[in-house]
């Protein structure tokens, strides 16, 4: 009896433990051709960026409010985990007509 | 400094303008040259600007143009090379390289942050320049699918360069 409960919060809490990662989604940002897709997208903090450059050129995911500032390298995907809430602008300081909006919930 | 800062610019806005009074449309090799002879001179100017700049963000711009000009005119060589079109000199080619070099050996007599200004008031009406070509005339002039494509790639990453550039000058003053 005793033995059965242990083992019910023991499973209870390795479920537990494995549903934590699953709350930190893994958000793609792809850059080609000159644009950012999606142009919005809603994330949350713990949430982790694929910053995807598929443009022979550098690119950067600066955020106007200093939140964030990515370099990619031309055909290089770069990673960033999300740290502040908020609705973020984000630009490519080398090219500022890509532009794009991360919503980030706390 | 304005009346002659765009030596290059009123080269290609003549251009346009001819070519379309005429009616004669540049062919895909002329137009390859002219893409590709835009770009060497952006990445010349760079060049001098990497060497006499003095205010860093005036310097990183330099070297912003010199990557992103660079990586476009590769891409341009490997297209005419897999379309097997020899890029084709032409007037419209000649008289750029001419008022470019017209416009370096300008530059090369300032110094300081006079020279940073020319720099960069050149780069903003240049790229505007090259925009308006690319966009009045060698894009809907392009036969080939691929070139167009490429140029219209080329034309959004220049738009950035100018917006880029605009913001450097706006900085400076």
């Amino acid at each position: 009896m005793r033995t059965g409960c242990s083992l019910a919060v023991v499973t209870a809490l390795m479920l537990g433990a494995m549903a934590v990662p699953a709350h930190a989604a893994t958000i793609q940002v792809v850059m080609e051709n000159l644009v950012v897709s999606p142009a919005e997208v809603s994330a949350k903090v713990g949430d982790t960026v694929e910053w995807i450059n598929k443009d022979v050129f550098a690119h950067t995911a600066t955020a106007r409010n200093g939140d964030f500032d990515i370099t990619m390298p031309p055909k290089k995907t770069v990673t960033s985990v999300l740290t502040k809430a908020g609705t973020v602008e984000y630009y490519c300081r080398y090219h500022p007509n890509m532009k794009a909006v991360l919503k980030i919930a706390p | 400094m304005f009346v002659r800062l765009s030596a290059a610019v009123a080269a290609l806005s003549l251009l346009t303008g001819a070519a379309l009074a005429q009616g004669a449309k540049p062919t895909d090799p002329q137009i390859a040259h002219i893409a590709y002879t835009a770009g060497v001179i952006d990445i010349t100017a760079a060049k001098q600007a990497i060497s006499k700049a003095i205010n860093k963000d005036v310097k990183a711009f330099a070297e912003d143009m010199v990557r992103d000009h660079e990586a476009v005119n590769k891409q341009a060589l490997d297209l005419v090379k897999k379309l097997k079109v020899t890029p084709e000199d032409n007037d419209t080619s000649k008289t750029l390289s001419k008022q470019a070099a017209d416009k370096l050996a300008e530059l090369a007599k300032l110094s300081g942050a006079a020279y940073d200004k020319a720099y960069v008031a050149n780069e903003v009406a240049y790229h505007k320049a090259v925009n308006g070509a690319l966009e009045t005339l060698l894009i809907p002039s392009a036969s080939n699918a691929e070139l167009k494509s490429l140029l219209q790639t080329g034309l959004k990453i220049f738009q950035g360069h100018q917006l880029h550039a605009e913001h450097v000058a706006a900085e400076l003053k």
